[in-house]
């Protein structure tokens, strides 16, 4: 059992974190934290997706010394999509933290509980 | 290779670059660009539609200059081309219906921003719809996710705000699932276009291999698309979402950005995995559970709303129930019915909104019912197109609703026991439970208004709103009273899917 969780470390650790940003997600009421929590989970996600495409060994798959064979290169395609994650990852951050700047400005906190409660007195 | 066969990637092209020029035009232009862009691309889709009928299978389009295993292509098949036509006819008419009062709650100066994000809305509809590739599905599930954010957010006020945000949260941990579930499936297989990964997934599944993370990988995908989607038991989002967002965004919201995720399901079930082995693992019936749950549920908590967009806003959850258990029967039969409900509810929908929206501002933006009494006489286009969309809702003959509800008892007629009886049931409960809020609805709406209440001046309604309220309920009668083409081509579009 452990030692199949040593050989397959980056999944077991990109689990861990999957579970750490979920947690901090569903269960923090700061909107701050809520947004670091997704951001966790997507890091673990890109973590999981990065170690399928790498191979012990081998090198980022950029022609240097004109080594054209294949066998000399990582799998670049999950390093490509990870990258395209990313991109996306930043834009939703700033729109959440954009919304956050909103909400404090209008309610003068950050508990999403607090905010509820007064949005729900307030005219449709 | 005719001109048309080119049509799917010009649409998408098109709503790209469109999204691109609004944001250099001033608000008036910005409009039109959007109606002409929108007219265009459901021009396209028809002509789209008219030749894969007449193709025996459909074809794949490569995109950049790698072919299949490597490049990223896009598959146009009947099925996707109906998709195409329905979406970009409702998107359509929402346009037309809805902008002409976008002023009260967009901004001139933010006009041609929210034009932007319609195009972008629509782009990633027709990609979800075309793509063959699930990192494409990723991506432009994140696009759209931000582009809705965008189109309810235009409304500024405090509800709109807390409800966004609670819809971020909840999508992006959706996108979250469906993302790890994407690179599980690439770890398995080493694919992302759907082809290559159902050929390994068939060589796997035959030699057993792989079973258990096939499973976690398809549940979640399930979970990722159903939060997205509004499925019981993860709707929470909807109603506060689609009750308090400007009317052409709800109709968008709900009837076609809603729908775009289930047809990914649909897809990722038949085209990557192949339904038999989702059947075998008994996968499909939390889907038909949660369904049956959902029509219940979202019904009970409508008739508890006082206010009648965020009635309008639960009972999409109960129609989008309908869909689930149509999925959920697994049999060819239930989901050519559950690909009809999603086309019917996607019109219906939408004129619900928009209709709506037209009966609150005659009666001075209040959205109580005791408010809305008279407002069928005060605007009567409007008050016939939410009577008759009701009417579909219900389930009346002569309407898309009738057919729906008509093919899904047809469905579950063959099963046996229980199943049989769960399927007949529901029907039976959620149409009396639809008819309780709607119809009370529509008396009210035609019920004389207290006297000590005062309406503001009556503001004419332009004649091309109510021609366009009119076309979508012709469109809701056509699909009840000729259903047999549209379900001729659901019925091929699904057995060249997978």
């Amino acid at each position: 059992m452990w030692e199949l969780l040593y050989e397959n470390l980056e999944q077991t650790v990109s689990v861990i974190l999957f579970g750490i940003g979920l947690t901090i997600l569903l269960l923090q009421r700061n909107l701050i934290r809520k947004i670091i929590g997704l951001n966790i989970m997507d890091t673990s996600v890109y973590l999981f997706l990065a170690s399928m495409g790498y191979i012990n060994g081998r090198k980022a798959p950029i022609v240097v010394d004109g080594i054209q064979d294949v066998e000399a290169y990582i799998n670049p395609i999950p390093t490509g999509l990870v990258l395209t994650g990313i991109v996306v990852a930043v834009s939703f951050t700033a729109i959440m933290l954009a919304l956050t700047i909103r909400l404090y400005r209008r309610y003068r906190t950050l508990d999403i509980d607090a905010i509820m409660l007064l949005a729900k007195g307030e005219d449709a | 290779m005719s001109i048309v066969h080119n049509f799917p990637f010009f649409s998408i092209l098109l709503c790209m670059s469109a999204g691109i020029l609004t944001s250099m035009l001033n608000h008036r232009a910005a409009k039109w660009v959007t109606f002409f862009v929108s007219g265009a691309v459901l021009v396209m889709s028809i002509f789209t539609l008219n030749l894969t009928t007449s193709l025996e299978n459909s074809y794949s389009f490569m995109m950049g200059h790698f072919p299949a295993p490597w490049g990223n292509e896009i598959r146009i098949g009947r099925l996707e081309a109906l998709a195409a036509t329905g979406f970009s006819a409702v998107l359509f008419l929402s346009v037309i219906a809805g902008f002409y009062h976008s002023p009260t709650f967009v901004s001139e100066q933010k006009t041609n921003l929210y034009c932007i994000m319609i195009d972008l809305a629509l782009a990633a509809v027709l990609v979800l719809i075309y793509t063959n590739d699930l990192f494409t599905v990723y991506v432009f599930i994140e696009i759209m996710t931000i582009a809705s954010c965008a189109l309810v957010l235009v409304r500024q006020n405090g509800h709109t705000l807390v409800a966004i945000t609670r819809y971020m949260i909840m999508h992006l941990f959706g996108s979250g699932l469906l993302l790890l579930g994407i690179s599980m499936l690439y770890g398995i297989t080493g694919h992302l276009l759907m082809e290559p990964l159902h050929d390994t997934i068939q060589g796997l599944v035959e030699k057993g291999q792989y079973t258990d993370p096939l499973v976690v990988v398809i549940a979640l995908i399930t979970a990722g698309l159903g939060i997205k989607s509004a499925m019981f038991p993860f709707h929470g989002w909807a109603p506060d979402t689609y009750a308090f967002a400007p009317p052409v965004s709800s109709a968008l919201l709900s009837g076609i950005i809603g729908k775009s995720y289930i047809f990914i399901l649909i897809k990722f079930y038949y085209r990557v995995i192949g339904i038999d082995f989702i059947i075998s693992q008994d996968m499909t019936f939390y889907l038909f559970y949660c369904g049956i749950a959902g029509m219940m549920v979202g019904s009970i908590f409508a008739i508890f709303q006082r206010d009648i967009r965020r009635m309008v806003a639960y009972s999409s959850v109960a129609q989008i129930g309908y869909i689930y258990m149509g999925i959920g029967m697994g049999t060819a039969a239930g989901v050519e019915a559950a690909v009809f409900q999603m086309l019917v509810h996607s019109v219906v929908k939408s004129l619900l909104f928009l209709s709506t929206h037209e009966l609150v501002n005659v009666s001075g933006d209040r959205k109580r019912f005791h408010f809305l009494h008279g407002a069928g006489y005060r605007n009567v286009p409007a008050g016939i197109a939410f009577t008759f969309a009701s009417l579909s809702m219900v389930g009346i003959p002569f309407t898309g609703g009738f057919i729906v509800k008509l093919n899904l008892a047809i469905a579950g007629m063959n099963f046996v026991g229980t199943m049989r009886a769960l399927v007949l049931i529901a029907l039976a409960v959620s149409t009396l439970l639809n008819a309780v809020y709607f119809l009370h609805t529509v008396v009210s709406i035609y019920r004389k208004p207290p006297a000590d209440i005062v309406y503001p001046e009556k503001e004419k309604m332009p004649r091309y709103v109510a021609a366009a309220l009119g076309v979508s309920a012709l469109l809701i009668f056509l699909l009840g009273v000729v259903s047999e083409p549209v379900m001729k081509i659901i019925e091929k579009g699904l057995q060249t899917f997978a």
